[in-house]
């Protein structure tokens, strides 16, 4: 369906906005969580099926305020407050989608997806599958993802590898801006439902980034080279890129690493992650999600599959621990950080 | 059978025309014909799983013909759908063609998912079967978001996702009594009633939630209304072995949730004649108690009225009965030939191909690389649906 829309009012104009100096290009300066409402507020204003809905996304914009101001400009039928009913919200989004609409239903926490399990891996993975493509379910479950914002275990996990097991699903994580708003996109073009974490430690980072105002995709899977190297491949996604990138800074200058931002687990771009294996014999895997079937795991056994006879010592995994996540005193303690992920780089390189 | 339902068209006469008075002879010898066409299908598929034909579970709708067939022919065409895993008679009601049913379960490519589906997964888009499911009362949550999508189209867009335009629609959803005790019935039905969902829950109350009895495990079991009542919905008990009667009360319902895009809830009174699924010793029940229900069947019941020379459809049809006999007999020669070919029919079809459908159909785009080696393909056509 096309849009019904005529021209608007650009979304929250209290974000700095400018001309790029050499394309002419329209730029907008957002973190993350601003990047995600304004790509919300394009693709609804580009196809009246798009439609959030969840606790307080409406009134009150979202836990997050990812939602914030999409009920001003759309209307409380768009923009569907929910009670609290993780199982009602996911099993009505389901239906909304194979209803022919494009629904966008928030989580609040990782943790609350526990309720609304069932609705995603035993129906909205498996339309596709039992009814041969007659039926599918075309969603974005939004959900904020992850530690390091002093919350409690239940709002502070890393379930992505949970996800990523279930045929059907798709499993996006961000960790810029730029990514976010392109994943996002790409993401509720999807004809499949996908499952967008937003990594909440860096939703606002004192930072933010001048990104292009028109819609643009960035491919679902599809990784991002964030620094290119030639001695050690350092795979990553979400916030721990931030800890890496630090990492990268606390080596000496002589040793060049390849930073890969996964951006999506699922599908995973299998190809860019062997490449930069084959090329630099060395690898270290950084995740928050506890170590054990981490989703560092499976990517260990793809290069080993792969890269055999190209490694020059093993794969290193640098994880959360086999533990509940504790809560804040100790969570920078359990979170993988720039001086662990040092140690390992060293250690492999020396191996 | 037929002097017990002689005084109620008797009274009917005098009374306001009911629903199911105002339908052509021929609708009310379809209904007769659909649910000959389920007990058949039914049987016979319980000699093919036992035949070890038929794989995974098999759960059978011998008993409840009447409630499908009756609240489908309330519906319009392109109002959705969703029931749980005893789910062929709803296909079949739906207008799935036996073939394809029956393949399915035979696991053959030409089964209505291509034999990936199974008994519990009738799907049907073009007839709007949105599924048999197979987690007790998930799919509840589904019919309301189903109903949503509706009232959204109409609403919102202002016109249909499929082109043309839109209009106010109900959803059904289907569930077995023993759905009443999970959370997420009460978590849809809390937003139907909510945001005023026109969608009706149908509670096809057999009694037995497997092996539990209802008032074992559910409470307010004499009144299920009152679990409506809490959600802001409208609530009807309704039998659901009489066809005629189902079709007068179940209509009017429907009609008022599409007009005023509000919710209900039915506790629809109905009796499965088997087991819960084809291993079931049944030690909850007696004989006696099946043989009571079976002596109020609910195709006798109807074909008895249709043959009856005393009712108001034989006196204008000039004193002769709307079924004859021979008219019965034929019609269960059709239905016996019908599932005989949906047997040959699966039987003889190929399996699965295993290069193009084993990975097949999980997203739409191929992703590379998944297990083992093959990458995902898009699968064929059905040429059946």
């Amino acid at each position: 369906m096309s849009s019904t829309t005529t021209a608007k009012e650009p979304f929250n104009p209290k974000l700095r906005r400018r001309v790029d100096d050499q394309g002419g290009q329209q730029l907008v300066e957002c973190n993350l969580v601003e990047a995600i409402t304004l790509t919300l507020a394009q693709e609804m204003d580009l196809d009246d099926r798009v439609m959030c809905l969840g606790e307080d996304v409406g009134l009150n914009g979202g836990v997050f305020r990812a939602t914030d101001g999409l009920q001003a400009r759309f209307g409380e039928q768009r923009v569907v407050d929910t009670p609290l009913s993780e199982s009602g919200i996911m099993g009505s989004a389901i239906g909304l989608a194979m209803g022919g609409m494009r629904p966008i239903p928030e989580i609040q926490f990782e943790g609350f997806l526990g309720p609304a399990y069932d609705q995603l891996c035993n129906h909205a993975a498996r339309y596709r599958t039992r009814s041969r493509g007659a039926i599918t379910v075309p969603m974005v479950v939004r959900v904020p993802v992850g530690g390091g914002i002093h919350a409690p275990e239940l709002h502070s996990d890393s379930p992505e590898a949970i996800y990523a097991h279930q045929p059907g699903l798709k499993v996006v994580m961000p960790s810029t801006p730029l990514d976010a708003k392109g994943l996002l996109a790409a993401a509720i073009a999807d004809p499949d439902p996908v499952i967008f974490f937003e990594p909440k430690r860096v939703y606002r980072l004192p930072t933010r980034e001048w990104i292009p105002e028109d819609r643009y995709t960035i491919p679902l899977g599809k990784a991002r080279i964030v620094s290119e190297g030639t001695d050690l491949t350092l795979v990553t996604w979400g916030a721990s890129v931030y800890q890496a990138l630090a990492a990268l800074d606390a080596l000496p200058e002589d040793v060049s690493v390849e930073l890969i931002d996964l951006r999506t687990i699922a599908p995973l771009d299998r190809d860019t992650v062997i490449e930069s294996v084959n090329k630099t014999g060395r690898c270290v895997i950084v995740h928050e999600a506890p170590k054990t079937c981490g989703f560092g795991a499976e990517l260990s056994s793809i290069i080993q599959e792969n890269c055999f006879l190209h490694l020059h010592a093993p794969v290193q995994r640098v994880a959360g621990f086999d533990t509940i996540m504790p809560y804040y005193k100790l969570e920078l303690e359990y979170l993988p950080d720039s001086k662990r992920i040092v140690e390992a780089v060293q250690q492999t390189l020396a191996y | 059978m037929a002097t017990a339902t002689a005084p109620d068209h008797a009274s009917a006469s005098k009374a306001a025309k009911r629903p199911a008075d105002q339908l052509p002879d021929a609708t009310l010898i379809g209904w007769l014909k659909d649910m000959l066409l389920i007990r058949e299908f039914e049987n016979r598929t319980a000699q093919a799983y036992q035949q070890a034909k038929i794989g995974g579970f098999c759960h059978l709708y011998t008993g409840q013909e009447a409630l499908a067939v009756g609240t489908i022919a309330a519906l319009n065409h392109d109002d959705p759908i969703v029931t749980a895993y005893r789910d062929h008679g709803h296909a079949l009601a739906r207008g799935m063609s036996p073939e394809a049913c029956m393949a399915e379960m035979f696991g053959k490519s030409t089964g209505c998912a291509k034999g990936k589906g199974g008994s519990m997964h009738m799907f049907d888009r073009p007839n709007w079967l949105f599924g048999g499911h197979g987690i007790v009362s998930a799919q509840n949550a589904l019919g309301t978001g189903l109903a949503f999508a509706a009232r959204y189209e109409w609403e919102v867009l202002g016109q249909s996702v499929e082109g043309g335009e839109a209009k106010k629609k109900v959803a059904l959803t289907y569930m077995g009594d023993g759905a009443l005790n999970q959370g997420v019935l009460h978590e849809s039905m809390n937003l139907a009633g909510l945001w005023s969902i026109p969608v009706i829950y149908i509670v096809e109350n057999n009694g037995y939630s497997m092996g539990t009895a209802i008032e074992r495990g559910t409470t307010m079991a004499s009144d299920l209304r009152k679990k409506a009542e809490a959600y802001g919905m409208r609530g009807e008990i309704i039998d659901g072995l009489d066809i005629v009667d189902l079709y007068n009360q179940f209509k009017p319902l429907v009609d008022w949730c599409r007009q005023e895009q509000r919710p209900a809830f039915v506790d629809l009174k109905t009796y499965r004649y088997l087991g819960h699924s084809m291993s079931d010793p049944q030690k909850y029940r007696t004989k006696e108690e099946v043989d009571q229900y079976k002596a109020k069947d609910s195709i006798d019941r109807l074909a008895s009225q249709l043959m009856d020379t005393s009712t108001d459809r034989a006196k204008a049809n000039g004193g002769r009965p709307v079924l004859t006999e021979q008219a019965f007999m034929d019609i269960q020669s059709q239905v016996k030939a019908a599932v005989q070919r949906s047997l040959e029919f699966a039987e003889n079809s190929p399996a699965p191909d295993v290069a193009s459908e084993l990975y097949s159909d999980v997203y739409l785009n191929p992703m590379k690389n998944l297990s083992p080696i093959a990458d995902y393909t898009i699968g064929a056509k059905n040429p059946l649906l």
